[in-house]
């Protein structure tokens, strides 16, 4: 495995980009943007993990079994959120289809 | 088993041994991600089931004392990251140096926790018998705004006009603020212990271009902590900011 | 049989091995030798089977009648509690993993140890700290959430020790993630020049999917322990719904776990039959790559399926739907391997010693056990079915009858490698047929009482329905035979037992070619492979030539 060296400036840069990530939270937290509020600090979160992943944690320059190991532990922990979540989510809808009619659709009937 | 310089004896190469340690923290890594996972799928449940006691316990924090942690745990990570490349040119002395300063911007990140953690307990917001939303601005201190006091009061009378069972649901968002700050905290002192026995090596001069594993997967587990962190802020502390 | 009697070669015990390397105890509890590391945990997992049997058998003598008279409701509940956490959580799943996986893989890859030798003296630490404070929960005032801990009987109301084994598991459960860690680096950094993927034991591809789910798994199950008993000791409301909090999150976040936690008893299982069957039909394993795939199927589709154990909880129609229809699809990579398992038989040259016995065991009681699994994942049948005898009946066939079936074969197929010596063979088939036929009268039973609707966890039944527990109970105590007579014979094998000599079967793995037992170092040098596995014919290095015949396997009474 030919080490590969990340150069200090990249280094800056990357923290750079991470400070302003910080502040584009907070300062998008002050601002309501309805139902997008939680994506959007979840994005630029998400930007900020993958940058330190791949510059940080040398990810770029890792063996391709490195980063399968990555998109792994990515994989398996959406398959958690994501099959918990569809339960939470779909909760009640079937429930609701099937409620018994109303009179009126009784009387119709 | 037996040891010839820093090579292990199960062992072929130097080479083998260095692949295998990165593999291994990765892998740990793995398991870490998944156990955080867990608490972060009991956070969304939570949170999506009581948002409005989640937005107003979220804004009972500090959002000064959080953001500035978050500052100094990224560039902790950035002294992390040139220690791995002061040894991987041969900076013997650098190497040291930059492991000292992450060390010690651990230390700043964990001294502000104890600060916040000993806010809310002055607050009254521990989870628990004598949980109570109202009690700080009911009993307000003589450092705080009267301005802050009474819009703080306001903002509290709303939501709980919206859930009367605050105090219940904001208990639940405090359990998950400790156990997920608290396990985070964890790591980082396992961290620091690391990184002190790293800065024991760095002194004898071990850390090498030819060998740097321990500086290096240390530096794996040291990022993974701030991603976490990347995370719990806005998580934590951002929920409900833009009344 | 188309192999012929040979003179017996008679072997001699290598002059120093693993075992008499060093003496003394600090020898064997500071060991970082992987194979002295196994038979560590060789021995405590035996600890814990006995405890857990013992539970067990006192289940069983106790539904004698329908009254039951040996217990009282309360610790009926605790045994049967206490008999799940002992087998599940400190003999299954650490069983063929730290004991086989731990002393074979090495051996099979031809590496010296596994990556992490100190790793691997912890996890057995782990193990133990994690048992001891499980065995002071039995000991001061028992448990009784049923093994699952549901919130919030095990968060409030339960009055038993929950705190200490909650701990003792969530510890457990590092050793489990450590073994699971090393087996993965080793398998990726180690293997020996030549031993390419595709030329890896299936035991090996076995163990490396059984470490795919620890190391996914595990790591949930531990959060969500340590999150019960903070609730427990803080009275936090995390999935207590009187404080807001979701018992039903607290079984999404437990069956993550402990769904996948299926395939880590029956994956290495699954291993030790594919090593088994090729050797006592003499012919290369049937569909190699697919048996190695589907190992990595069922671990991957096992993630997929957990919410089937929550088809009666409430939770949403749509998703008990999704969870019924992938649960399904883990019947395919299962079926692949039995297909393939019974090809491989197909014009071979059978021999019907002990370890095939268990084989073929395996396949029939796992074939019960995955088909009685296809209807409980259906969706409405489950709910007639569910929490009945039929689904103590299911998961038994799969976790006795498949992974200690797996787990006893296993051990007696390398017996002659970790000792270096022959068990009696005669004994040894009696044996087999013993649990064989005990494990059937114990379980089959239990179907049908769990169809006619015999709910589980209960300590009392209907007088109808006597005639089928007291054979099951009958049945349990002919199995008990069939447990204790290997115990009795192995261990006098290693004393009085004739030297196995290196290959005694003769099996192709690399394992075979080092004396038995093998030196501390695994191998004098280090092995280059440049045979495909699986082949009788081609194996000069073992004497196995392109024509003539297959010399018979040794026995220790031929």
């Amino acid at each position: 495995m030919s080490e590969h060296i990340v150069s200090p400036k990249i280094y800056l840069v990357i923290f750079l980009t991470l400070m302003a990530g910080t502040a584009a939270t907070v300062w998008a937290a002050y601002h309501n943007f309805g139902a997008f509020n939680i994506v959007i600090a979840l994005a630029i979160a998400t930007f900020k993990a993958t940058l330190v992943v791949l510059y940080f944690m040398h990810a770029r320059y890792s063996p391709k079994r490195t980063q399968l190991v990555i998109v792994c532990s990515i994989f398996w922990l959406a398959i958690m959120l994501v099959l918990t979540l569809a339960d939470y989510r779909t909760r009640g809808m079937h429930e609701s289809r099937l409620a018994p009619p109303s009179n009126s659709n009784l009387v119709r009937a | 088993m037996h040891r010839t310089g820093e090579l292990y004896g199960h062992f072929e190469t130097l080479e083998q041994q260095k692949d295998s340690a990165a593999l291994g923290m990765w892998i740990f890594l793995v398991t870490e991600v998944l156990f955080f996972g867990g608490l972060f799928l009991t956070y969304t449940i939570n949170r999506h089931a009581f948002s409005v006691a989640f937005g107003a316990a979220s804004n009972t924090l500090d959002l000064k004392l959080g953001g500035g942690n978050t500052v100094v745990l990224i560039l902790s990570s950035l002294t992390m990251a040139m220690a791995v490349w002061s040894a991987q040119v041969g900076k013997k002395q650098w190497v040291s140096i930059f492991l000292i300063a992450t060390l010690g911007l651990g230390t700043i990140f964990l001294g502000v926790k104890v600060i916040e953690y000993k806010q809310k307990f002055d607050h009254h917001l521990i989870p628990g018998s004598s949980f109570d939303m109202r009690y700080h601005s009911e009993h307000p201190g003589p450092n705080d705004d009267p301005k802050e006091i009474a819009a703080e009061k306001e903002e509290l009378e709303k939501a709980f006009a919206v859930d009367p069972d605050i105090n219940a649901h904001a208990q639940l968002y405090f359990s998950l603020y400790f156990g997920m700050t608290g396990l985070h905290a964890l790591h980082m002192i396992v961290g620091a212990g690391l990184l002190l026995w790293l800065i024991k090596g760095s002194f004898a001069g071990r850390y090498t271009p030819q060998y740097n594993t321990p500086v290096e997967i240390v530096g794996l587990y040291w990022h993974f902590v701030d991603i976490v962190w990347i995370y719990l802020f806005p998580l934590l502390y951002l929920i409900d900011r833009h009344q | 049989m188309s192999t012929t009697t040979l003179p017996a070669p008679v072997h001699k015990m290598p002059r120093e091995d693993y075992l008499n390397a060093t003496y003394g105890l600090r020898s064997w509890l500071l060991t970082t030798d992987h194979k002295r590391i196994a038979l560590l945990y060789l021995g405590s997992v035996t600890v814990f089977f006995f405890i857990g049997g013992l539970f067990a058998t006192m289940i069983r003598i106790h539904l004698l009648t329908p009254n039951g008279f040996l217990v009282t409701p309360e610790t009926y509940n605790k045994l049967f509690t206490m008999h799940g956490v002992a087998m599940i959580f400190f003999f299954l799943i650490p069983s063929i993993p730290a004991v086989l996986g731990n002393f074979l893989i090495p051996l099979m890859i031809g590496a010296k140890d596994l990556a992490f030798p100190k790793l691997n003296l912890l996890s057995w630490y782990i193990y133990l700290v994690g048992g001891c404070f499980v065995l002071y929960s039995f000991g001061t005032g028992g448990l009784d959430t049923g093994w699952t801990f549901y919130t919030p009987l095990s968060s409030v109301y339960s009055n038993s020790a929950v705190t200490p084994a909650v701990i003792g598991i969530f510890i457990n459960g590092f050793s489990s993630i450590l073994t699971g860690l090393n087996f993965i680096v080793t398998i990726h950094t180690m293997r020996a020049p030549g031993m390419t993927w595709f030329r890896l034991p299936l035991f090996v591809w076995a163990h490396y999917a059984t470490s795919l789910v620890m190391v996914l798994g595990t790591p949930v199950i531990a959060i969500t322990l340590l999150l019960v008993g903070l609730e427990r000791m803080f009275h936090l409301g995390f999935f207590n719904p009187a404080l807001g909090g979701d018992p039903i999150l607290f079984q999404h976040l437990f069956w993550f776990y402990s769904h996948p936690a299926v395939y880590i008893m029956i994956l290495p299982s699954m291993g030790v039959i594919s090593e088994i069957i090729p050797t006592f039909a003499r012919k290369p394993i049937f569909g190699y790559s697919f048996i190695a795939g589907s190992s990595i199927a069922i671990a991957v589709i096992g993630f997929l399926v957990w919410a089937h154990h929550m088809f009666v909880t409430g939770e949403s129609t749509y998703a008990a739907l999704t969870f019924s229809f992938l649960s399904y699809l883990v019947a395919i990579p299962s079926a692949v391997k039995v297909f393939n398992w019974t090809s491989t038989l197909y014009q071979g040259s059978i021999s019907w010693d002990t370890p095939m016995i268990y084989a073929f065991g395996f396949i029939g009681l796992f074939l019960i056990g995955g088909l009685t699994g296809l209807f409980l994942a259906c969706l409405g049948l489950d709910i007639h079915i569910h929490d009945t005898y039929f689904v103590v009946a299911h998961f038994h066939y799969i976790m006795v009858g498949g992974a200690v079936m797996g787990y006893v074969g296993g051990l007696h197929f390398w017996w002659p490698k970790i000792t270096g010596k022959l068990y009696p063979e005669v004994l040894a088939r009696i044996a087999a047929v013993t649990l064989f036929v005990g494990f059937n009268l114990t379980f089959f039973p239990q179907f049908m009482l769990g169809y006619m609707g015999m709910p589980r966890r209960y300590h009392t039944y209907p007088p109808e329905f006597q005639v089928l527990n007291v054979l099951s109970t009958a049945g349990a105590s002919i199995l008990a035979l069939g447990y204790l007579l290997p115990m009795l014979y192995l261990t006098w094998s290693m004393r009085y037992g004739r030297v196995a000599g290196p290959n005694p079967w003769p099996a192709t793995g690399l394992e075979w070619k080092t004396a038995s037992p093998p030196p501390t170092e695994n191998f004098d040098v280090t092995p280059e492979v440049d045979w495909e596995p699986y082949d009788f014919r081609n194996r000069p290095d073992l004497g196995l030539a392109a024509s003539g015949p297959l010399p018979a396997p040794a026995h220790g009474d031929d």
